[in-house]
């Protein structure tokens, strides 16, 4: 386990050193999304019985550990193969690659994590209706770790960085504002709805807000991120041993 | 003992290595010479592993050398031509971490760390930046860091390339101090007088092919080792002599401006491959 160690110590080393960085660069979306729909248009809403801000809460939790996790790791792992090849450095290591994979993806998700518990901080001075329960906390964990897992497959996965842009357009973004971030799924049409629900993040923000679920139902959320997570972990491993 | 058996890298259009076939003994600095895209790296990245090979077989102690076989990486270090260091980490904290993927205990690791820091003369910057130091001292560095785990060899990829002549003259001085310390070196060069200098053997490497193979001093006696190096139509001609006076009399029957000098390899790889090494 000493190289899951030496890349967990090296990714604390780093974000030591990038700390207010990190931690203004992660506050600067949560903030505008707070402002705008939870202030600005939110003032004027009630969703599902409670206040805007109230409902938006969670699911800019789900969204942006989900940008933050998948950023962190994608960007990480496809500028380090592309641009500054520390990626080879790990590779010509005896540090088995499965671990490798482990070790970035648990970085990455701890990144996404450190963003959530700076939006819970922030909203702690606006709201009290934020309710952290620890069935909240396994799944904001879990998000973060599926959406690192999908960062460390496509990273290894496209060979440019614009690719990683264009994957970002094409999926990460979509599913920001589809997944039940900033409105219920069931408003819409019935077969987008349908492609909806098979996504991960509509899980997590169902389950972050969890009101008046079964306990069989929050139970399927939680499967659907496991499993997501563990198909994404096992193809980046895969895909990690055989990289050129 | 290093053995490179038929060893291939094909990619789509192109034979980047050729049935590539070596020995490198233990304790054996031996160079691999070629010009650039002759296929040097692309041997030193498959052997590394970080490059997967189309056929032949790379073997380390009589074990094949595989991306997935954790023990046998240990047993090479890798100073590849491309600055590969964390960058926004000091030379201590990469060192540190290389120290911990090649489980080395802390105390050991404390200590060698300083040792060759002290060898590579970086004491004093250990705690800047990577990113801080300058081409020569990034390339020290990475020495310093494939040597940390203690190798049975070191694999070093141009280690000279992009370095002005003065810090190149301070890397070899550091490469003579691994040569007397017995390790074994493969190191990919298309610096004549770096081949000559550093080398106890030298393959000539040309499109991926092995050419020729011996000591600089066989290789040069092979051709000749007198030079006589004349203009004409437009180019430089060279006629290589076993002797000074074959060399004297041939210089006679040209017209024009001749030059006798001793030969190198780089007339032998003129010789063998019609193309030249530095071009």
């Amino acid at each position: 386990m000493s190289g899951l160690y030496g890349i967990l110590w090296q990714e604390a080393v780093v974000f030591r050193r990038k700390f207010w960085a990190t931690t203004l660069g992660n506050m600067v979306s949560p903030i505008l999304y707070l402002i705008a729909f939870g202030w600005g248009l939110g003032g004027s809403v009630q969703m599902n019985g409670m206040s805007y801000m109230a409902y938006i809460i969670p699911g800019i939790i789900g969204m942006n550990t989900m940008m933050i996790s998948f950023s962190n790791t994608g960007s990480s792992i496809n500028i380090s193969r592309l641009f500054y090849k520390t990626f080879e450095s790990y590779m010509i290591s005896p540090i088995n690659m499965t671990v490798y994979a482990l070790g970035k993806i648990i970085a990455g998700a701890l990144y996404g994590a450190y963003s959530a518990l700076l939006i819970i901080i922030l909203v702690s001075v606006f709201t009290t209706d934020l309710a952290i329960t620890p069935y909240f906390v396994l799944v904001a964990l879990l998000n973060c770790l599926v959406f690192s897992a999908m960062g460390f497959f496509v990273g290894l996965l496209v060979n440019s960085h614009s690719d990683m842009s264009k994957f970002t357009s094409f999926v990460i973004t979509p599913m920001s504002f589809l997944c039940g971030t900033f409105f219920p799924v069931d408003k819409m049409p019935e077969v987008l709805s349908w492609i909806i629900y098979l996504l991960p993040l509509t899980h997590t923000n169902i389950a972050l807000r969890s009101a008046g679920e079964s306990p069989e139902q929050m139970a399927l959320h939680v499967g659907v991120l496991v499993a997501y997570f563990i198909v994404l972990f096992v193809l980046g491993a895969h895909h990690c041993k055989n990289v050129e | 003992m290093l053995n490179i058996v038929d060893l291939t890298k094909e990619y789509k259009n192109v034979t980047a290595v050729d049935h590539l076939n070596l020995t490198i003994e233990d304790g054996e600095f031996f160079g691999l010479l070629g010009p650039n895209g002759a296929g040097k790296t692309t041997t030193v990245r498959m052997i590394s592993t970080i490059t997967p090979k189309t056929s032949g077989d790379i073997v380390i102690d009589g074990e094949s050398i595989d991306r997935n076989l954790t023990t046998i990486k240990a047993k090479i270090g890798v100073v590849p031509q491309q600055n590969n260091l964390e960058n926004e980490m000091s030379a201590w904290e990469n060192l540190e971490v290389h120290g911990i993927l090649y489980h080395i205990g802390k105390e050991k690791r404390r200590q060698k760390i300083a040792e060759l820091l002290e060898f590579t003369g970086l004491t004093e910057r250990k705690d800047d930046l990577a990113k801080t130091y300058s081409g020569g001292m990034k390339r020290k560095l990475m020495i310093a860091r494939a040597l940390l785990h203690e190798p049975e060899m070191l694999l070093l990829d141009e280690p000279t390339v992009g370095l002005d002549a003065g810090a190149r003259r301070k890397m070899w001085d550091l490469l003579k101090r691994l040569k007397s310390n017995g390790l074994t070196v493969l190191l990919t060069t298309h610096y004549i007088e770096e081949a000559e200098v550093l080398c106890d053997r030298v393959g000539l490497i040309n499109k991926g092919k092995l050419v020729q193979l011996d000591t600089p001093l066989n290789l040069i006696e092979e051709v000749g080792k007198v030079t006589v190096e004349y203009f004409e139509d437009g180019k430089t001609h060279e006629e290589f002599f076993r002797t000074r006076e074959e060399a004297n009399t041939y210089a006679g029957t040209i017209e024009g401006e001749v030059r006798i000098r001793p030969s190198n390899l780089e007339d032998v790889f003129l010789k063998f491959t019609n193309r030249r090494v530095e071009s």
